[in-house]
């Protein structure tokens, strides 16, 4: 007796589904890696370049060390058969293996990205609801030019104004950084220590996020309103708040998930600006210095697990939809 | 070099007559000898970029000599005026005929893990790193033939031909010495000690948070007794240069170097009470800024397509308004700060436009009728806005001639492999280090066997000049260093009239630190070397 959920057509989903995403994996892996290896230089050239000095010999030293000696299709054989026992690698810029740098800095990256979509979404979508329901009105006028001015703004500006503001200036919270390593806080005090650490650079790139969580949730909003079913549903008696939150609310979210898929899924992109303005110790400054310095095991390690993600978060999004509209059905 | 040696000898004295070794290093600038420095206190300072690895004797990059330097001692550091002074080694002889130089090593030293510091560390290293993996070094100690190590304390260098640059490269930058213990019968590159380090030095690895910071503690044992004053030293990660500025502003920072802050804050930052902006303590580098003309370019292969190029730029301009002063006009690759070397005689040229175009026509390029003689590329050095300004400046000056420019920009891989493998440039731009020796810093800029060798910060130029090659290879071996001197100034003739690359500036890097953070430069090679002089004046700032 097979269970309810587990049928014959759901298990075809999830077979085909699950091998649709590995193939997309390793195919973004295969195109990462040639694409990579299209950059002039290497990273010996890098090292020896930041070194002042160099002879050929140390450059001899430093490609066979890297194995950056070996013809390139040896290198692919060898980082495909890595890639399918689930070893990324080994930086040897950093001497570490990749993996073990990923987990160093993923902390610190899904803190912010959490922290600054949580507000932006949360924040963004009742200001969104807000300018909906008063559309036209003055409240909608004052969201939206300030949605509109938060989005156009570059982001390493409003950073670096509010350190000006909130830290030289006011002197609330700190520069930049995680901790206050000097302090040596622990238990609570570390968490307090951090989260001072974190307001500015959550606030930052919460802000761009949050204009664009309102504007599509003000547009979702007053397009549902239009449709037939919320008619009927004045005409039944229901209370404008009561049509505003269970029709229109639920039939509107639809475009903010789509939204905030393709936002978590970027997630491990980092967000390299406000993590090199606040020296923030996230993933994005070490993909953007790992293009630099050509350090390719790293950087395809990161573009890896960045596209497992994206594929992943497309699933969830997708399973989510089928809950938010009972009307859209899983198929192959 | 016997007079080195002495005067060695009779610093030692000194600072024994004094009974307290404290003083040796105290006596290096006046303003220590008023206050007695205080004890206690973490400095924090920025280290930028991350280094890669924390041992220079494998690495010769910046980043990695400012925190290694505190790690580990040379056999010597360099005063202010690149005298140098001992370290590891006590005294040091030269002999007579330069076939061999002995270093006498300080009693009792011990490496961070307990292990006595030996003459044979220094045997070791010398063998299996700086002569075959660091990247300077294989040319400096590449006549050494052997290594006799008498005794614990005694190191015997014999020499197949004389090389008197060695006393000028063996600070903790220039001749790491690595603990064999640890690092004996391991690959080097990969020996994880590369990344917490064992060291002899004033401050003791703690602690590396990639992409945060990176921690030091005080040595309790540290052979310079009384010393360091610091408790802790924190480098911090601050990627951004508007953000460096803003912590230092604040306080939360209170020492930075190699210029970390855009030149345009430099004065401002200056002028805060609490900020002091520091010049010296580079002296040991000593960084030359210059253009390379490619000599096999169609026109910059005409020695007059090159001079009138020199003719048009204006030097001084380049040193006040684009680098805000903190530059110097350069007329040698011998920058001025190896007074020494430095030869003031070369040929000079002049701002002088109507010279450069006069040289123009004379090579046959007269201006079009669009005004245009012809037009040339330029690849600026990616290290930032004032490199980029630099080649905006040349194109001005180059278009006043008739020269169009166009400015291309890559990063610093493209950029080295473009300049030095690939050649595929006109006009490029770049700054090396000269250090206290030509030998070690300039010549590499002229000597032929480097050309389209894909080795960075080499012959970029493409110059090929037999009598110059043969001319390198002579001061090299040289015993007297009065040859030498004379030698290096014949190659500085002969380059600067060949001109294959316009010196431009000699640059001032800057550094700034917290106005009550007192003797943090008390060394020629101070960015390499150790903050063991420094303390905070009063409540140290946190």
């Amino acid at each position: 007796m097979v269970a309810p959920w587990l049928n014959r057509r759901r298990l075809r989903f999830w077979a085909g589904r699950l091998a649709h995403m590995a193939l997309v994996v390793l195919g973004i892996a295969v195109v990462n890696f040639f694409l990579l290896h299209l950059a002039p230089g290497d990273a010996a050239q890098v090292l020896a370049g930041e070194a002042g000095s160099a002879t050929p010999e140390y450059m001899a030293a430093l490609r066979r060390q890297f194995g950056l000696d070996q013809p390139l299709p040896v290198q692919f054989a060898q980082y495909l058969g890595n890639l399918l026992t689930f070893n990324l690698g080994f930086s040897f810029r950093h001497g570490l293996p990749v993996l073990e740098l990923i987990g160093q800095r993923l902390p610190a990256t899904l803190l912010l990205m959490t922290a600054s979509i949580g507000f932006a979404v949360l924040a963004g979508s009742a200001l969104g609801v807000v300018a909906a329901r008063n559309a036209g009105r003055l409240a909608d006028t004052l969201i939206s030019t300030l949605a509109l001015l938060f989005y156009a703004t570059p982001v390493f500006w409003i950073g670096l104004v509010l350190v000006v503001v909130f830290s030289v200036g006011l002197d609330w919270l700190p520069v930049g950084g995680m901790t206050s390593v000097e302090a040596g806080y622990a238990g609570w005090d570390h968490v307090r220590d951090v989260a001072r650490h974190l307001v500015l650079p959550a606030a930052t790139l919460g802000l761009f996020y949050l204009a664009i969580y309102t504007r599509l949730m003000r547009a979702a909003m007053l397009e549902v309103t239009t449709q037939d079913f919320i008619r009927t549903a004045v005409a039944k008696g229901l209370k404008p708040r009561r049509i505003a939150l269970r029709h229109v609310l639920r039939n509107a979210l639809l475009p903010v998930v789509t939204m905030l898929g393709v936002q978590v899924g970027s997630i491990l992109g980092g967000a390299v600006l406000v993590e090199t303005i606040f020296a923030w110790p996230g993933l994005g400054r070490l993909a953007f210095e790992a293009l630099f310095q050509r350090d390719l095991n790293l950087l395809l390690g990161i573009l890896l697990c960045s596209s497992a993600v994206v594929v992943v978060v497309n699933l969830a999004v997708d399973l989510l939809y089928t809950v938010l509209d009972p009307r859209i059905e899983l198929a192959r | 070099m016997t007079s080195n040696a002495s005067r060695s000898l009779l610093l030692r004295a000194a600072a024994l007559a004094a009974g307290a070794a404290a003083l040796l290093g105290g006596t290096a600038l006046a303003q220590s000898q008023t206050q007695a420095p205080r004890d206690g206190g973490t400095l924090t300072a920025i280290v930028q970029p991350e280094p890669v690895t924390l041992t220079s004797a494998i690495n010769t990059a910046a980043p990695t000599g400012f925190i290694s330097g505190n790690v580990f001692d040379g056999l010597v550091d360099y005063d202010l005026d690149l005298n140098p002074r001992p370290a590891l080694a006590e005294r040091w002889e030269v002999a007579p005929d330069g076939l061999s130089i002995t270093f006498f090593l300080r009693k009792g030293v011990t490496w961070h893990d307990g292990h006595p510091f030996t003459s044979a560390d220094v045997k070791w290293t010398l063998e299996n790193v700086w002569k075959t993996i660091h990247p300077r070094n294989q040319a400096t100690f590449g006549r050494v033939t052997r290594v006799e190590t008498p005794d614990d304390l005694t190191v015997i260098l014999r020499l197949s031909e004389p090389s008197l640059a060695i006393l000028s490269s063996v600070n903790s930058n220039g001749a790491q010495v690595l603990p064999k213990h640890l690092y004996e019968g391991t690959d080097v590159l990969n020996n994880p000690h590369n990344l917490k380090p064992v060291g002899t030095g004033a401050f003791v690895f703690k602690e590396w948070s990639k992409g945060n910071h990176l921690i030091l503690e005080r040595n309790p044992n540290y052979w310079d007794k009384g010393k360091p004053h610091l408790d802790r030293v924190v480098f911090k990660v601050i990627p951004d240069a508007a953000a460096r500025a803003a912590a230092l502003e604040k306080g939360d920072v209170q020492y930075a170097v190699f210029s970390p802050v855009p030149l345009k804050d430099a004065e401002r930052l200056g002028k805060l009470p609490g900020l002091k902006i520091e010049t010296r303590g580079y002296e040991w580098i000593s960084p030359w800024l210059f253009f390379d003309l490619n000599v096999d370019n169609q026109y910059l292969k005409d020695v007059r397509v090159r001079r009138a190029i020199a003719h048009a730029i204006d030097r001084k301009a380049i040193s006040n308004i684009v680098w805000y002063g903190f530059a110097k006009p350069a007329i040698s690759p011998v920058p001025s700060t190896l007074p020494a070397f430095h030869d003031a005689s070369v040929p000079q040229y002049e701002f002088d436009v109507r010279k450069a175009e006069a040289l123009l026509d004379e090579a046959g390029y007269k201006r079009g009728a669009d005004g245009v003689r012809f037009a040339l590329t330029h690849d600026f050095i990616p290290y930032g806005d004032d490199y980029k300004r630099t080649g905006e400046y040349l194109k001005q000056a180059l278009k006043r001639v008739g020269i169009e420019v166009t400015i291309r920009s890559q990063d610093t891989a493209a950029f080295t492999k473009r300049v030095y493998g690939d050649r595929d440039f006109d006009i490029s731009s770049a700054w090396f280090a000269a250090f206290s020796d030509p030998q070690v810093g300039v010549t590499r800029a002229y000597w032929s066997g480097w050309v389209g060798k894909n080795t960075p910060w080499t012959n970029g130029s493409g110059y090929r000049n037999p009598e110059v090659d043969a001319l390198i290879a002579q001061a090299q071996g040289q015993a007297r260093q009065e040859d030498r001197i004379a030698t290096f100034k014949r190659i500085q003739q002969i380059v600067q009239t060949d001109l294959p690359s316009i010196p431009l500036a000699e640059l001032k890097f800057f550094s700034v630190h917290a106005a009550n953070l007192k003797d943090v430069v008390t060394h020629g090679d101070q960015i390499y070397g150790s903050l063991k002089d420094a303390w905070f004046d009063k409540a140290a700032s946190n």
